[in-house]
């Protein structure tokens, strides 16, 4: 199918897509532990600013991508604080690379991953995990054994999510890291640039095919696997 | 092993103040909700953390604060078993039983899975999960999970409120068992009069935060400031005597028979037996043509009238030095009619006998 789906699309369109998940694969991976620290913070812990963090958050949902893109451009850019401090101690170069790319579609999916998650932490009883410490479980065994099993399924939900918007991203990659084939050329900017010029409309219908398919595959495999993983954590 | 709580902690406008100790065996907290059980039963499990005070089990020192000592709940080396069994819902009853041992210390490990599984008679539920398990089912493995994490005081939060009568009737029994058969201490909370009876080597009657009465059960049972006057009951002692063909057990009791339903203990046992103050009646002579069996003669000690309609009217039954009490929960309307006073031979028809332990000697801790 892999050759198959290669064939039916031209090389530009076929790169195009492998970056897409490629991409959205690490954005997704990379934001997870994160997110799930975030998600713990807002629903468990009181601590000053908390509301600031939980604002910081959602801003990429409310914000212009544009803005969002711009702002990545002038902190993890070459000549961005954030940027030089990577690229002069770790050689990490961030700006049209497709790890800058991840960067960028990491961030605008995050407030989908911490709110999905957030909602499954509220739902664990607390009561649950005393009864786990009274039995000789520390705080990190206690997450380890009982909080985590139990919000699975919606670490899975926030993570599908996640990653059908970080391939969805648009506004905030481009501005950032640019529209370079095979270096930061996404599904979306693609069909972007095929747009831009006269006979790209069959490639961009191709993509726009491929977009749809993989957004309704991630829907369906995430109400699948938390419908599976639901029914094993409420223990019937 | 003494049980040592001496806590005070104040919130929202409620005071425990608590200073009160245990000796081993089944340590009952009564008392109306409300009145700072539970407050104080966390407190020992470290769920919350008092403003001073000082908790151990024997030796084994959970808080004090003079020391700057408090250790984390996961520390203290516990079994508690709360109201609604707080199952861990994505594990099988199996990985449930063992959650506890797995964090305990080697030398802990002295209760295995299979006389565990026995006692409690869940072989059959192993690899279920809770979901699928009854009321009863599930208070049974929270039981052995409790146990099985070898633990150093076990805790019993009215582990049998949330089940009805016929449940509570089957989970009462494994409770005895802790009692008889493992040698930790038991902390076990209660507002039912009936399990202090039962399982009670000591109750501890608390009432708004502070500590209402302490001792052994025949005494607190009995003592209407602490336990309220609905709730008075007494404790006597009575030996078997043999079992008829109608399928009554016939016992002899202080200042009388008593007659029971056939129960398990053999003729000559001598058996503890619970009667509420509110199941027994007076009458002035030996009453004829009565349905009732059970009819105690003795002397009226002293005629309590109660802030409501009631009166408390307790009699001494039984030989002079042996010390028996019973109470009477009559209105207030019937002791002015009847006038009973102090000092006057009387005789209590008993409605309701239950017992209380299998056998005396076992409870007499």
């Amino acid at each position: 199918m892999w050759d198959w789906a290669a064939g039916w699309l031209g090389p530009a369109e076929w790169q195009a897509v492998r970056l897409s998940l490629r991409v959205s694969f690490w954005a997704t991976l990379a934001s997870l532990p994160l997110g799930i620290l975030v998600a713990y913070a807002l629903a468990r812990w009181e601590f000053p600013g908390k509301q600031v963090l939980n604002g910081l958050v959602h801003l990429p949902l409310i914000l212009p991508p544009v803005v969002t893109g711009y702002l990545l451009l002038i902190t993890f850019g070459r000549r961005g604080t954030v940027g030089q401090f990577l690229e002069q101690w770790f050689g990490i170069v961030l700006s049209f690379r497709w790890t800058g790319a991840a960067v960028a579609a990491g961030i605008m999916a995050f407030p989908l991953m911490v709110r999905a998650i957030r909602l499954a932490i509220e739902a664990v009883d607390p009561r649950l995990e005393a009864a786990a410490a009274t039995l000789g479980a520390s705080r990190p065994w206690v997450f380890a054994t009982v909080t985590l099993p139990l919000i699975l399924p919606g670490i899975i939900a926030g993570s599908i999510l996640a990653f059908a918007k970080a391939i969805g991203e648009f506004g905030a990659t481009i501005t950032f890291v640019s529209n370079i084939p095979g270096q930061t050329q996404t599904i979306p900017s693609a069909i972007y640039a095929f747009l831009q010029v006269p006979g790209g409309q069959d490639a961009a219908t191709r993509l726009v095919i491929v977009a749809i398919v993989i957004a309704m595959a991630a829907l369906l495999l995430s109400e699948f696997v938390s419908r599976r993983v639901a029914r094993v954590v409420a223990g019937t | 092993m003494t049980l040592t709580l001496q806590v005070r902690h104040r919130f929202d406008g409620f005071t425990l103040d608590v200073d009160v100790e245990a000796p081993a065996g089944v340590t009952v907290l009564f008392g109306p909700s409300g009145s700072g059980k539970t407050t104080l039963v966390n407190a020992v499990a470290g769920l919350l953390r008092p403003d001073a005070g000082r908790i151990a089990a024997g030796d084994w020192v959970l808080l004090d604060t003079a020391a700057r000592r408090w250790l984390p709940p996961h520390r203290r080396r516990l079994g508690y078993i709360f109201q609604e069994g707080r199952l861990f819902p994505h594990m099988t009853v199996r990985q449930n039983l063992l959650y506890g041992r797995w964090f305990a210390p080697r030398d802990a490990r002295t209760e295995n899975l299979g006389r565990v599984v026995e006692m409690l008679g869940v072989g059959h539920l192993l690899d279920r999960r809770p979901g699928a398990l009854s009321g009863g089912e599930k208070q049974r493995v929270a039981i052995g999970r409790a146990l099985l994490a070898g633990p150093r005081l076990i805790l019993a939060d009215e582990p049998l409120a949330a089940l009805d009568e016929a449940r509570k009737a089957e989970i009462l029994p494994y409770f005895e068992r802790l009692r008889d058969e493992v040698s930790v201490p038991i902390l076990y909370v209660s507002h039912s009069s009936a399990e202090v009876a039962r399982l009670a080597t000591t109750v501890i009657a608390l009432q708004a935060g502070r500590v209402a009465a302490a001792g052994p059960p025949a005494q607190v049972l009995g003592d209407a400031a602490a336990m309220g006057v609905r709730d008075v009951a007494a404790l006597l002692v009575a030996r078997v005597v043999a079992h008829h063909d109608d399928g009554l057990t016939e016992l002899a009791g202080p200042g009388g028979t008593l007659w029971l339903p056939r129960i398990a203990a053999a003729p000559g046992t001598a058996v503890r037996v619970r009667i509420a103050a509110g199941d027994v009646m007076l009458a002035r002579d030996v009453p004829q043509g009565l349905s009732a069996l059970n009819r105690l003669s003795g002397t009226i000690e002293a005629v309590a009238p109660g802030p409501g309609p009631d009166a408390l009217v307790t009699l001494r039954i039984g030989p002079e030095d042996a010390g028996e009490r019973l109470t009477a929960r009559l209105t207030r309307r019937s002791v002015t009619e009847l006038g009973l006073e102090p000092g006057q031979a009387c005789c209590a028809v008993v409605k309701t006998v239950a017992l209380a332990h299998g056998a005396a000697e076992a409870a007499s801790g």
